[in-house]
């Protein structure tokens, strides 16, 4: 077999048993992107899928063209032709500013209707009722507050299956994001600020949630848990949340705010109404109950 | 009393601001013995005059070129160090190991690394080749302004000096390597780890600005007689595209690191969670110079590849004005991005759409770049030197990078890979292989032309293979890793995620990096030793086109005898051809003469940024005086210049074609 | 220089003086991109007065209105200075200096009173994101100015020993090109900042 040939097959060998090798592994680990069970994250892969199959259309002729053009034209080939007088070809130049225009189009006509179509602030389904959480990231854990059903919890959220929920979500620390790879994309929760995130659970589970932006010493141990479970084990956890003898009080929020790592799912039977919105716009007024004053010097 | 005037006078400066454990006093040990034995080597070898007169106190852009890159492989060596911990400790502590760094340790060690790479590796990098070659591509002697760029390289040296000072006196910023606000605010970031990073940044930041500066007013105003801009080779486009860059985006950085600096020192609210502040504005602020920040860093890279591919494919670029046209065309974009890097903020549909599709245009004119260098090897007579590996190499890593890059820029899909290790293995990506690759291959094809002697070339190709593999075993699992539901900066994660496998591929590609850069410490060692056997006695070891081949190797101080008058694109490749030879000519030329004014008001800026980190307030404001006070001194220097008569430079000029140096 | 030399000594002087004015000018661009970040950031902040007083509570018009003329009549002997120098008359350009000095001194004198009075009230940069952001951008042309004037002083002692050579000149061109661009951001803050915030806009 010629050398180049030899070369040529071990390359495609090679590059044949990575690929096994990631794919037996990836068949025996979640990849929790690209295995949603959530309607939102359910589209981003699909987007996921386009774009990337869209991309091998132009890593094939780069990849193609880069590996012929090396082999033919390489010096010791002297039977190739050899042309150093040319500079340029107005066809040529044409073909590769329009058709990577064109594949750009599509994507932008992909970005402008995604972007609308998957905004985390809007509600997914309106014909739904809508399951409203309010999160506040602490150091280091979630607080959740479910202010219809007046109980919270803390690095624990449970959601009925198929239910669309909305997150309304803040910081009373630093910049941080709420993520939960399966069931969809982030939002990032801040100070004084108020977001959103739509995302629907479409399977029972648990999934895991993270803190997705550096947050402090804590960050990494900032997870917490999404139970997607059906009706009534929804009614019956919401029972259990009750049962709990603590209270979410401004007092026992300022215990709860306290730094702390590694915090083990635990739950309020009751919730001081507009606890939420206090912790939002405590960052908006010189006075009142902050549990944050800005040390200066 | 005496504790007040003490308190005063040093500030936050206390015994406790040595290190305190064994890591700390590790990395300070390294610090406080390089320096030492670098001191040492100097003064047994009693070269400290020869180090004054011939290097600290040069003008000649070609030694301050040299300065610039030996600190960047310096700080390389360092931040591959980083790289060796964050990957040691992510491949260990799962489960119930918490690894080898505890938490606050791991979080200074990336964020160290982040800001070392870009600002005093690649930035050092970029300016240490613009000043080595670009005046040589231009015919000219020098850069606009040679005190400028000393200053410009002393402080640089300054926020070096700095960010390694954090190693041994206090701590360094746990807030990643842009410290977005509240986290690198006073209340939550206390001690003078961020002031560590905002000082050595604003420092070397308007060193840079100064480059910027200095390098544009030199491609405009000190071009070789006959050159107009459609002659100019292409590198010398691209550091045009990069310095413009440069000027419209550090003043930006300059304004952000001293809002954050005035929130931590003089209590302001621009950024505070409350008092009126607001943190999103400064991850607008800080990404409207780091978007551009990272093109100020490929775009020269690019410049490389398009002398190094023509060079080797011994065929002219192909499509010279449309690369130009996507210079531009990317400096101008490059403003209209920056949103991307926060899709996640919760901006709303249009804001994120317009950014979107904004991030996916930009992709078009970096494509065209990449058809045009495949175009030029079309039809070419391929040498596979390891410049042209580095650019192959290139090629393959940036194009996956950049199609991970158009994923990345639809909102929606970004939801999910942000801030995942998909993001950072996207972002390595694209920086490793296309600057540093770049950078690398630079330094390879130009080395000859400055030292005069060639890089062994099987270290050059055995360093390739080695970074190319290790890169990739390096990256591929993190990308995988992302899709997993992998965040960034984690410095602990749990067994039953099954991620530590992917880990510990990923260090062993660092492995193998670090064998790649064994193999060009030994490239270069080998090379020194052997240099004799490898001089360059032509000036032209590769068979070049642009003006820098035309002078002999090294490259005399005075660049060309007389200066070229250029006719035509590529104009040594078609003298060449021609078979013309030009009678030598002589004349008077005027030389900067040797100052220590740069490097004094590098050392106060230095004594400044110690002081608003220490709070040590009078020998900032001393700092400041005395950069005013070597400012004035300077500028009533009557004669900065001094004549080199015609006489002596025809007396160099005889020994080196003596010495067979020309072509 | 004095010796005998085949260079022609003008010729290079005059493309050194190009390049320096050109380079100059690439300076005053990036200072423009400064000030537009911190307008930005004005912009931002302006409304954020976090219960604290506004613009319309604490800007006094008159006052700022003398603080304008002082600097714009600064400009204009500052461009007097230059016609002088262009003349080659150093006690002229010396007087002419002078006058653009005390004026931006007086300037400077009245927006540092201002800020202390504002700072005595309780309403420094501490205040809130508004004030702080009203400091900053005012008080960064302020600093400006402050270099100019040092700038001055030390162009005078230089002008005053050596007279007006192609140096010295130089000099006074890009000193005049930096008062004036520091005239001109003070129109921008005086409209955006005084007068819009007097508004209430």
């Amino acid at each position: 077999m010629k050398k180049g040939a030899k070369i040529w097959l071990g390359l495609i060998l090679g590059l044949a048993f990575i690929v096994a090798l990631t794919g037996w592994y990836l068949h025996r680990h979640t990849v929790a992107v690209l295995q949603p069970v959530g309607q939102i994250g359910r589209k981003e892969r699909n987007l996921i899928a386009f774009c990337a199959a869209l991309s091998i259309l132009v890593m094939v002729p780069v990849f193609t063209m880069l590996g012929v053009f090396a082999w033919k034209y390489r010096e010791s080939n002297v039977r190739a032709k050899y042309s150093p007088e040319l500079e340029g070809s107005n066809l040529a130049e044409t073909i590769w500013w329009l058709i990577p225009t064109a594949l750009i189009s599509i994507v932008a006509v992909i970005t402008w209707r995604s972007s609308y179509a998957m905004d985390p602030f809007k509600h997914i389904d309106t014909s739904k009722p809508t399951l409203h959480v309010q999160v506040v990231a602490l150091d280091w854990k979630w607080l959740f507050i479910y202010p219809d059903q007046h109980i919270a919890s803390v690095n624990e959220v449970a959601v009925p299956v198929g239910m669309p929920v909305d997150f309304e979500l803040t910081s009373d620390t630093v910049m941080t994001s709420f993520w939960a790879p399966q069931l969809g994309g982030q939002m990032y929760a801040m100070p004084g600020m108020n977001t959103h995130l739509n995302l629907e659970a479409s399977k029972t589970g648990s999934y895991r949630g993270v803190a997705a932006n550096i947050s402090g010493k804590g960050f990494a141990g900032m997870d917490f848990m999404v139970k997607a479970v059906n009706g009534s084990d929804f009614t019956k956890w919401l029972q259990t949340a009750k049962r709990s003898a603590s209270k979410l009080t401004a007092n026992s929020y300022a215990v709860l705010a306290r730094p702390t790592e590694n915090v083990r799912p635990s739950y309020y039977g009751t919730v001081d109404s507009g606890l939420y919105d206090t912790i939002v716009m405590n960052y908006m007024m010189p006075m009142g109950t902050q549990t944050n004053t800005e040390g200066s010097v | 009393m005496l504790t007040q005037f003490a308190n005063a006078f040093l500030g936050r400066l206390s015994w406790h601001a040595l290190p305190q454990d064994a890591i700390t006093r590790g990395g300070a040990s390294a610090i406080v013995l390089g320096g030492l034995g670098i001191v040492a080597l100097i003064t047994l070898t009693h070269r400290w005059k020869w180090l004054w007169k011939e290097w600290l106190t040069s003008q000649d852009p070609k030694r301050i070129g040299v300065m610039y890159i030996v600190v960047s492989v310096v700080m390389l060596l360092r931040g591959l160090g980083d790289v060796a911990l964050m990957r040691a400790q992510q491949a260990t502590s799962v489960g119930n190991s918490h690894g080898i760094l505890d938490a606050s340790h791991f979080q200074q060690i990336f964020s160290a690394h982040g800001t070392i790479m870009i600002f005093f590796v690649a930035m050092g990098f970029l300016f240490g080749l613009i000043n080595l070659v670009l005046p040589l591509q231009l015919g000219a002697r020098d850069v606009a302004f040679p005190f400028l760029n000393s200053t410009s390289f002393w402080l640089f040296f300054a926020g070096m000096g700095l960010i390694n000072l954090s190693l041994v006196i206090g701590d360094f910023s746990a807030a990643g390597w842009l410290a977005y606000p509240p986290l690198s605010e006073l209340k939550f970031s206390p001690t003078t780890g961020v002031d560590y990073w905002i000082w050595s940044l604003e420092i070397s930041g308007v060193g840079s600005l100064l480059s910027g500066i200095n390098f544009l007013v030199t491609i405009l105003k000190m071009r070789a007689p006959g050159m107009t801009l459609r002659k100019m080779p292409m590198f010398a486009w691209s550091v045009m595209g990069s310095m413009t860059l440069v000027a419209f985006a550090f003043p930006i950085l300059t304004v952000t690191l001293t809002l954050l600096a005035l929130d931590r020192t003089i209590g302001t609210h621009f950024f505070t969670a409350g008092g009126g502040g607001n943190a999103m504005m400064y991850v607008n602020l800080i990404w409207a110079w780091g978007h551009p920040e990272v093109y100020i860093l490929i775009l020269p890279a690019f410049g490389i590849f398009s002398e190094v591919v023509p060079t080797f494919s011994r065929k002219p670029l192909f499509g010279y004005t449309s690369m130009v046209w996507a210079i531009w065309a990317i400096v101008l974009l490059s403003f209209t991005v920056w949103l991307h890097h926060f899709f996640t903020m919760g901006a709303g549909a249009d804001v994120n759409a317009f950014f979107g599709i904004m991030t996916a245009v930009i992709a078009v004119p970096t494509g065209v770049k990449i058809f045009n260098w495949l175009f030029t090897m079309y039809r070419g007579r391929i040498k596979f030197a390891t410049p042209m590996l580095w650019f192959m190499g290139f090629t393959v890593m940036f194009t996956i990078g950049g199609v991970a890059g158009v994923l990345l820029s639809v909102p929606a899909i970004d939801y999910q890979v942000h801030n995942s290790l998909f993001l950072v293995a996207h972002f390595h990506m694209m920086i490793i292989s296309g600057v540093l690759f770049g950078y690398f291959a630079g330094l390879t094809y130009w080395f000859p032309k400055i030292f005069g002697f060639r890089l062994h070339e099987g270290l050059g190709k055995i360093a390739f293979w080695c970074w190319a593999i290790g890169f990739m075993l390096a990256f591929t699992p993190l990308y995988i890793l992302g899709l997993m539901g992998a965040t960034r900066r984690l410095d602990h994660y749990d067994a039953s995620l099954g991620w530590q496998q992917l880990f510990i591929v990923a260090g062993i590609g660092v492995i193998f990096v670090l064998l790649g850069v064994a193999a060009q410490v030994l490239q270069l060692v080998i090379s020194i030793w052997q240099r004799d056997q490898r001089r360059d006695l032509t000036g032209d070891p590769w068979g070049g086109r642009t003006l820098e081949w035309s002078v002999p190797s090294p490259a005399p101080s005075y660049n060309f005898t007389t200066l070229p008058v250029v006719t035509a694109r590529d104009q040594f490749w078609a003298d060449k051809h021609a078979g013309k030879t030009v009678e030598p000519r002589y004349e008077d030329i005027l030389v900067p003469k040797n100052t220590g004014a740069g490097l004094w008001i590098g050392a106060f800026a230095f004594l400044v940024g110690f002081g608003m980190i220490w709070h040590m307030y009078w020998l900032a404001l001393l700092g400041l005086v005395g950069i005013m006070v070597t400012i004035i001194v300077r500028a009533s220097d009557d004669e900065p210049e001094y004549i080199l008569k015609a006489k002596e430079v025809e007396k160099m000029d005889n020994a080196l074609r003596r010495r067979k140096q020309y072509v | 220089m004095s010796e005998v030399t085949s260079l022609d000594m003008p010729r290079l002087e005059a493309e050194a003086t190009e390049k320096t004015v050109l380079g100059f000018w690439a300076y005053l661009m990036t200072d423009c991109v400064l000030f537009a970040s911190l307008f930005a950031v004005y912009a931002v902040l302006h409304g954020n007065t976090f219960g604290g007083p506004n613009g319309h509570e604490l800007f006094k018009l008159p006052y700022v209105l003398v603080e304008t003329m002082a600097l714009l009549t600064s400009s204009f002997t500052c461009g007097l200075a230059m016609i002088a120098a262009q003349k080659r008359d150093k006690s002229q350009v010396l007087f002419w200096l002078g006058v653009t000095f005390l004026l931006g001194l007086t300037f400077l004198g009245l927006e540092l009173s201002e800020f202390h009075h504002m700072v005595l009230d309780g309403n420094s940069w501490r205040r809130s994101g508004f004030l702080s952001s009203y400091f900053t951008l005012v008080g960064t042309h302020g600093l400006h100015i402050t270099f100019g004037l040092i700038w001055m002083a030390v162009t005078s002692v230089f002008i005053s020993k050596r007279g007006l050579t192609e140096g010295t000149l130089k000099r006074l061109t890009l000193l005049s090109l930096f008062w004036h661009f520091l005239d001109i951001v003070w129109i921008f803050i005086f409209t955006i900042v005084y007068l819009f915030g007097s508004l209430s806009i």
